[in-house]
C-alpha cells in the first residue's frame, strides 16, 4: 500500500501528511511534484494537500487545478483512484470538477485557524469506515477560503446521495449556525464524489494525529483509506 | 488588441465582501447605497488575430480559467482605442 502526497508551488501541509502517513502510520509514501505527467501505478491513495498554491491568485485552487500532474490525477480519479485534498487539496477539487461546488471567502472575511467540531454524515465511506455513525471529530481549521457553496438542486442531490461526508456542528454534535465557522451552506465541511473515491474537506486531519499534538481524531481519516486499502 | 473582462458573483450568490464594503459605506453616512458587490477587472492583450476569433478565444478563457461558473458570471469589453 502506498501513498502520494502531491507538492505544489505554496504546498505547506504537504510534510505534516507525509509524516503522519510515512512516521505515524508506518506506510509507504512518496511526494510527487506537480510538474509530473504520470503517477506511479503503485500509488493507491492521493493526497492533495493544504497550503497556498500558486498565491491563491485568482481564486484558491483556480491555478493549480491546471498544473500537468493534474490531467494525470483526473485521469486515475475516474479509475476509480482514491484521492483525498485537505483545505488549498479541497479547493483545488473543485476547481478541477472532481468534487461538486466551491469554497468561497469566509463570510466573516477573516482568516481562522482553531480547533471545530465536525459530525460525521456518512459512515459508509472508504474515508469515513472507522467513525461510527454520528461520531463528533475535533480537529482544526485554518483557512480564509472555506466557505462552501452550491447550488440548491446540487445541494440535495449530494445530500441524497450521501456524498456530504462532514457537517460543522456543537460538541454534542447539533448542526446550527454557531457552530459554522466560515458560512459553509448546510454546515458542510466535506464532501465526496458520487463515485465515493474523491473525497475533499476543509479541516486539517494531519495536524492530529499524536496525543503530543492536542489529539488523534484525524487519524480515524487515514485509519479508514488504510483499512479500505487493506 | 485589448479585451476587459468583469467576473461577478452571480446574483443569489451571497457577497460577504460587497456586504462589508456597503456596511463601511453606511458608518461614512452614505446611507442611500443599498447593494454593493464587488467582483474582478481583468485586463487582457491580444496578440492581432481576426476579430471574431479573438473574442470566442477570450470566451473561452473566462469559461476555462477566469471565472468559477458555480457561483460566476462574466462580461467581456472590447477595448477600441
Amino acid at each position: 500500500m502506498k501513498f502520494g502526497v502531491v507538492v505544489f508551488p505554496g504546498s505547506n501541509c504537504d510534510h505534516d501528511c507525509y509524516h503522519v502517513l510515512k512516521n505515524v502510520l508506518s506506510k509507504d509514501v512518496t511526494y510527487i511534484w506537480h510538474k509530473e505527467t504520470s503517477i506511479d501505478d503503485h500509488i493507491d491513495c492521493i493526497v492533495l494537500p493544504g497550503g497556498f498554491s500558486y498565491g491563491d491568485y485568482l481564486r484558491t485552487g483556480a491555478i493549480a487545478r491546471f498544473s500537468p500532474v493534474m490531467a494525470e490525477i483526473e485521469r486515475l480519479a475516474k479509475k476509480g483512484k482514491y484521492v483525498i485534498g485537505i483545505c488549498n487539496g479541497f479547493q483545488i477539487l473543485c476547481e478541477a470538477g472532481l468534487l461538486p461546488g466551491v469554497l468561497m471567502m469566509n463570510a466573516s472575511l477573516k482568516f481562522i485557524c482553531r480547533n471545530v467540531h465536525i459530525r460525521v454524515e456518512n459512515t459508509a465511506t472508504p474515508f469515513t469506515k472507522r467513525c461510527t455513525e454520528g461520531e463528533v471529530l475535533k480537529i482544526p481549521i485554518a483557512h480564509k477560503d472555506g466557505n462552501y457553496f452550491v447550488d440548491g438542486a446540487t445541494l440535495k442531490r449530494i445530500e441524497d446521495r450521501g456524498q456530504i461526508l462532514f457537517r460543522y456542528s456543537t460538541p454534542d454534535g447539533t448542526v446550527s449556525g454557531e457552530a459554522n465557522p466560515n458560512g459553509s451552506v448546510a454546515n458542510i465541511a466535506g464532501v465526496m464524489n458520487e463515485g465515493g473515491n474523491v473525497m475533499g474537506m476543509m479541516p486539517h486531519p494531519e495536524r492530529v494525529c499524536e496525543p503530543i499534538l492536542g489529539g488523534t481524531d484525524g487519524l480515524k481519516i487515514f485509519t479508514s483509506v488504510i483499512e479500505s486499502l487493506s | 488588441m485589448r479585451f476587459n473582462v468583469y467576473v461577478t458573483l452571480k446574483r443569489g450568490v451571497l457577497d460577504p465582501q460587497g456586504r462589508a464594503v456597503m456596511e463601511a459605506l453606511h458608518s461614512l453616512h452614505f446611507s442611500e447605497v443599498r447593494d454593493v458587490r464587488v467582483g474582478k477587472f481583468i485586463e487582457l492583450d491580444l496578440n492581432g488575430m481576426p476579430e471574431e476569433e479573438a473574442k470566442a478565444r477570450v470566451e473561452k478563457m473566462c469559461q476555462e480559467l477566469l471565472a468559477n461558473p458555480v457561483i460566476e458570471e462574466f462580461r467581456i469589453e472590447e477595448v477600441t482605442e
